[in-house]
């Protein structure tokens, strides 16, 4: 137990015991199973120059799959920052046959494995599917096009939403909306000016948590996307493209840029989650 | 202006929260409604201001049916208990929001709104607090906030429900002051909802006091605490000495020895005879209406009580009483007690 | 008095309002509109997709379904995400408990920057995460020399996919434990040292059956991602049918071959997995509340 003796200075101290050990372990496992794999990603990256580095991410492919997940993905947490404030809305403040079911309902983009939802999603919205077949007639084509994409992240990212913002709205005690009232504000005037200001951080931080999680997907995507380069090809496809030609270098490259601006919103996401908590509890 | 209450009953589910309750209140009067909780005050105050709805009765501002209008139009300010602040807006928009929302032809020119604020704020004194938000404030200044929000209004009626509720006691004493003063410049007819009877008589020209869901009795503080109306008003409001008494013929009996006491035309049966501890003396044992055991004697501050041990109908009940400071009381001893004033009430009642 | 009396509004005509006053609430007509939109909503992206996996899956009969099932290749890659998931949750479920009882139970500088770490997975992408694993192991990798001349395959193999594997559901137990943990303290663990306990009686006495459902709920998510997980399996399994498909490889490889009636069965597991997951995390969630 020398590294329990060693960390005495570095804890404060405590009756408990199992300090040095599980402390250990934990650092171990993170190593072995994180840091060094995402090490050999940066290493990797060394041993390209920066001009190859440069060039590789802003060839024409790579920039338009980088735009599409980004774009693809910022549009589909709008989407899911309107429609997820409406189903949260609706499962918190109304009560309605089924409501139990729909709110268990929500979390299954969590629980269905992407690939399930990939082919579901595509069969649903091909031209012949349940859906596609409705929007053929209107000239909407939803599967196989950037459409698609769309409709694969708004599944995926939908619950990221609802189960940030929901608890928020269920904690918010009704005197805010009735001292609204009282001091004259119409029931719209109230929402839009005391109840929405309130979820606002909660809101920010779920449409960056879907944002994120949007930008990184890929089995739910690739069936129904279409897959065509510079049109429907998302950034991580074109790293397993990339991969499947021996090119690892480029695939290191995308994989790098991912990976960077996924930090950055870790971090993002992180700070809004302290202004959350800081809105949401009395000082 | 005035308001009137007339024949208001409300229940919640099973639980009578108001029993066919009717007041008047004068116009600029300061009146608080006193009650343990549960008595259904607050569920007066909400109805009041139009947050709940009466089951039956009337409520009536100036004469003018009330209940017609939502609490949007009936302009009443309203404090909350824990104030209901806008988190995410300082306190110059916290107090700017109820002129903020007006729309159309009733909107409210920025300058206009500006000068209401600062002459707000500057009333209840935290001028220089314009631009923090809620949640940098004390509990105290949250308290003034709320008020000057609820005065921006220009309400026709002020409404507090346990305004005092979350301070500390030494703020709290310092804002009732306040609060009273605030009033005798801006007599806005107002009702203060507490559970706390010293801030009900301190502040309030008249006091409710209410239980069960009834009004057991309206008057100043000095009539409630003198002449209490019923037992419950008499055991809620001051220190009451309870003694076990019955009536029968029209005279008063402890046990089977007849009291030389006025039985108030209280009818036969069990009675409880209740005083101010003050206003029992100690006497010689036997030739006191009443007599027990010394228990222990307490000394804290400029009071001294006993706890003495008195025969009741079922066992012995023990009453606190009075001690003046000279008077040796040795524990285990008799001592009588004489009630000098007092009043008897039906036990069951 | 001083204060400006701005007018009150003008007074509107008197509305009858004797009943149901709407303080909190919305007109009848607008709640009745969000819930539409809602459920409309749900139906087209969840749903609907739910719904349609099984009806595709029995398109072609209880027969084919069954046939489907029973297919070699689909046995195989049952059998292979069976052993992946109970590999990898074994390993989390150690990790999770080892390094929540190190967070929750102790103050140390760096803490929150360790918490960060073991949330990192969450936001990597999944290819990402099968990428780093053939940036070390593959062959044209950092390792990869020295695993072909002692010829262990890690890549293209169980070892590959389970690394992958752990590495996406790393959070899921930790995560579920480390917030209720803290919550509860260190009292109870203090109490029990105080009356003579050793640190695992103390463990396996008074710590684990209070975070047990929560537990129970990590596992139940982390066993659900482990069986389901796609992309970052796809990168480091080598798609070799009948030895390191996984499920939802198989899934994969039956639809672009368009047997979509097989690939949907393969898919009605998954879907049946997941609802059974979400049936059982509704009632943990009761539990997990008494627990806080």
């Amino acid at each position: 137990m020398s590294a329990g003796r060693q960390s005495l200075s570095f804890r404060q101290r405590s009756v408990i015991p199992g300090f040095g050990l599980t402390f250990g372990l934990t650092v171990t496992w993170l190593s072995l199973i994180v840091l060094i794999p995402l090490a050999a990603l940066v290493l990797k990256t060394t041993e390209l120059s920066f001009d190859r580095f440069i060039a590789i991410v802003t060839a024409p492919r790579t920039l338009h799959a980088l735009g599409i997940s980004f774009g693809i993905s910022f549009a589909a947490a709008l989407v899911n920052a309107v429609f997820g404030t409406i189903v949260m809305w609706a499962l918190v403040r109304y009560d309605f046959p089924g409501r139990r079911i729909v709110d268990a309902i929500v979390d299954v983009p969590f629980a269905l494995p992407t690939a399930v939802a990939g082919i579901s999603l595509t069969a649903l919205y091909a031209p012949n599917g349940w859906v596609g077949s409705l929007l053929e007639p209107l000239g909407i084509k939803v599967a196989y096009t950037p459409l698609g994409i769309l409709i694969a992240l708004v599944f995926v990212g939908l619950p990221f939403v609802v189960r940030t913002v929901q608890p928020v709205l269920a904690d918010l005690d009704k005197q805010y909306e009735e001292a609204a009232a009282s001091l004259g504000a119409s029931r719209g005037q109230t929402v839009w000016r005391v109840v929405l200001p309130t979820i606002w951080p909660a809101l920010l931080t779920g449409f960056a948590l879907a944002f994120a999680r949007g930008v990184g997907e890929y089995g739910s995507v690739i069936f129904i996307a279409g897959n065509m380069p510079n049109v429907s090809e998302i950034a991580p496809l074109l790293i397993v493209v990339r991969l499947e030609e021996f090119r690892y270098a480029d695939a290191t490259a995308i994989a790098v840029v991912m990976l960077l601006t996924s930090f950055i919103l870790l971090f993002i996401i992180n700070r809004l989650q302290q202004w959350t908590e800081r809105r949401t509890t009395e000082s | 202006m005035t308001i009137d209450v007339v024949g208001v009953s409300k229940r919640f589910k099973s639980f009578t929260a108001l029993d066919n309750v009717s007041l008047h209140v004068r116009s600029g009067e300061l009146v608080a409604l006193l009650g343990p909780s549960g008595s259904g005050k607050t569920t007066l105050l909400r109805i009041i201001a139009g947050l709940d709805w009466p089951d039956a009765g009337e409520v009536r501002f100036d004469g003018e049916d009330a209940l017609e209008r939502t609490v949007r139009d009936r302009n009443v300010g309203f404090v909350f208990q824990h104030y209901a602040l806008f988190r995410h807006l300082n306190v110059f928009e916290n107090v700017a929001f109820g002129l903020r929302v007006r729309t159309g032809k009733d909107k409210v020119p920025d300058a206009t709104i500006r000068a209401k604020v600062e002459e707000l704020l500057h009333l209840v004194q935290i001028d220089w607090l314009a631009d923090r938000y809620p949640g940098q404030l004390s509990g105290g200044q949250r308290q003034r906030v709320a008020l000057a929000r609820a005065l921006a209004i220009s309400p026709r009626v002020l409404l507090l429900d346990e305004p005092f509720g979350a301070l500390d006691a030494k703020v709290r004493k310092e804002l009732r002051r306040w609060l009273r003063q605030l009033h005798e410049e801006l007599p806005v007819t107002s009702l203060l909802v507490t559970h706390d009877q010293e801030e009900a008589l301190e502040l309030a020209d008249r006091v409710v006091v209410m239980g069960h869901g009834r009004i057991e009795q309206v008057g100043t503080p000095s009539e409630v605490y003198d002449n209490p109306a019923t037992a419950f008003v008499h055991d809620f409001i001051g220190e009451t000495l309870a003694l076990p008494t019955d009536v029968r013929d029209g005279r008063l009996y402890a046990g089977d020895k007849p009291l030389a006491l006025d039985s108030q035309g209280v009818a036969d049966g069990p009675a409880r005879l209740l005083a101010r501890p003050h206003d029992v003396d100690l006497a010689d044992p036997d030739a006191a209406p009443f007599a027990g055991r010394v228990l222990a004697v307490r000394t804290f501050g400029p009071t001294r009580r006993a706890d003495i041990e008195i025969p009741g109908r079922n066992g012995p009940v023990v009453v606190e009483a009075a001690v003046p400071h000279q008077q040796d009381l040795p524990t285990g001893g008799l001592i009588g007690l004489v009630p000098r004033r007092y009043r008897v009430f039906n036990a069951n009642a | 008095m001083s204060v400006a009396e701005i007018a009150p509004p003008a007074a509107t005509p008197a509305r009858v309002v004797r009943r149901a006053p709407p303080v909190h609430t919305e007109p009848a007509g607008v709640r009745i509109a969000i819930i539409a939109v809602a459920l409309t909503f749900l139906a087209l992206v969840i749903g609907l997709p739910l719904v349609l996996v099984f009806v595709q899956a029995f398109a072609k009969g209880w027969q084919a379904y069954v046939a489907a099932l029973v297919d070699p290749d689909a046995l195989a890659a049952i059998e292979l995400t069976l052993i992946v998931a109970a590999i990898s949750v074994a390993l989390n479920l150690v990790f999770g408990l080892v390094a929540s009882w190190c967070i929750a139970k102790f103050e140390f500088p760096g803490k929150s920057f360790l918490i960060t770490l073991i949330d990192l997975p969450f936001s990597v992408s999944p290819v990402v995460a099968g990428l780093v694993f053939i940036l070390l192991f593959g062959s044209q990798g950092l390792l990869g020399p020295f695993l072909q001349d002692n010829d262990i395959k890690i890549v293209f193999a169980l070892p590959g996919i389970v690394l992958a594997t752990v590495f996406v559901t790393f959070p899921f137990v930790a995560r579920e434990l480390i917030p209720l943990m803290q919550e509860q303290g260190t009292a109870e663990e203090e109490a029990a040292i105080s009356l003579g306990a050793s640190g695992l009686s103390t463990f396996f006495r008074v710590t684990l059956p209070n975070v047990k459902w929560a537990l129970l709920y990590g596992v139940l998510l982390c066993n659900a991602r482990a069986m389901g997980e796609f992309g970052a399996v796809s990168v480091v399994s080598g798609h070799i049918r009948g030895l390191t498909n996984t499920m939802p490889l198989q899934i994969e490889i039956l639809y672009n071959e368009y047997q979509f009636a097989a690939s949907f069965a393969v898919a009605s597991l998954l879907a049946l997995l997941a609802l059974v997951t979400l049936c059982a995390k509704t009632l943990l969630e009761k539990r997990i509340a008494k627990d806080h």
